[in-house]
């Protein structure tokens, strides 16, 4: 028994780094997922006059999806949404993030626009009132309005299938 | 010499006004910039993660510390701009752990390590001392008596 302590300490160390050193340090969990999604009231991007709140999606489930022109990792997932939005599975709705130059509408208009709607985060003080903490961002919510999912970095088709699909399924989607 | 020590000494004289008003930004209200600076030590930069958000010169941490600010003048106290930012960011944003089941193994670990390594020590010291004598048959005995009789023998 005795000659197996060396080997056990070993194991459990193994276990502690393998599960300590795979984690994403930037995947920090979102103390939202299960509360409802904060309000806010946003101007639209290209249209002005019109203004976007969270509550013009109840009884939609939907993603917002925390952007910015400024954003080269937003432009690695923007393939894969303007994908989404074709398909039509779920409206995606743009946060424009911290967009001080004022490029998101000439920019979507070169790119394609994947979003039903984008808001105009400006100051992204909206950003830090859903816990935003850079770009891209993405939370799924769902018909009442309550956040399920928060994911950090580009969607990728592989995160796509792992994260969102199980979820929007059990959603009714 | 002293001439243009004094010219110099002068010129420094001039500049100290420029100096001292560069050394405090931003002080509209020195009390809120105090209190602000005080929080931001205990707060996580959630972009660069090891720095806090009083060092930090991150787009975000700005932000955040705009953010605290403004909240600070509207009359919110020191804790409820604490509870508005962990219900944002979790527990995450916070220096110094919150101590609750999920943090008891963070906060114990230590002290349990400890004791762990202080049992171990304890009863390999017991257990040496509690050692049975060497066990030495008569056949031994007698070899060793012969082997130091040897020893006497050359002397």
């Amino acid at each position: 028994m005795k000659r197996f302590i060396p080997f056990i300490v070993f194991v459990v160390l193994a276990v502690f780094f393998y599960v300590g050193l795979s984690l994403n340090p930037r995947e920090v969990p979102s103390p939202f997922i299960g509360k409802p999604a904060p309000a806010f009231s946003l101007p639209v991007v290209g249209e002005p006059g019109r203004s976007f709140g969270p509550e013009q999606m109840r009884g939609k489930v939907w993603l917002l999806n925390v952007w910015a022109p400024w954003c080269v990792a937003c432009r690695q997932e923007h393939g894969f949404l303007m994908q989404l939005a074709r398909s039509g599975a779920v409206p995606i709705v743009g946060l424009n993030w911290k967009d001080k130059d004022r490029e998101a509408e000439v920019l979507l208009a070169q790119v394609g626009n994947p979003y039903f709607v984008v808001a105009d985060d400006l100051d992204g003080r909206v950003g830090i009132d859903y816990g935003v903490t850079g770009t891209p961002e993405t939370y799924v919510i769902d018909r009442e309005g309550i956040v399920r999912l928060k994911h950090i970095s580009p969607i990728t088709p592989e995160v796509w299938k792992a994260k969102f699909e199980p979820l929007l399924k059990e959603l009714g989607v | 010499m002293s001439h243009s020590c004094l010219i110099a000494l002068l010129c420094g004289l001039l500049a100290l006004p420029a100096w001292a008003g560069e050394a405090q930004p931003n002080a509209e209200d020195p009390v809120i910039e105090q209190r602000l600076n005080r929080l931001a030590e205990d707060l996580r930069c959630l972009v660069c993660q090891n720095e806090s958000l009083a060092g930090s010169r991150a787009d975000l941490a700005e932000d955040l510390r705009r953010e605290i600010r403004q909240q600070m003048k509207a009359g919110k106290n020191d804790q409820e701009v604490i509870d508005y930012l962990t219900s944002r960011y979790g527990d995450f944003v916070l220096y110094k752990p919150p101590f609750k089941p999920v943090t008891f193994l963070l906060w114990f670990g230590p002290a349990l390590f400890v004791t762990i390594g202080a049992v171990v020590w304890f009863v390999t010291l017991r257990r040496r001392r509690t050692l049975p004598p060497p066990q030495i048959d008569e056949a031994k005995r007698q070899q060793a008596a012969r082997l130091l009789a040897e020893e006497e023998d050359k002397a």
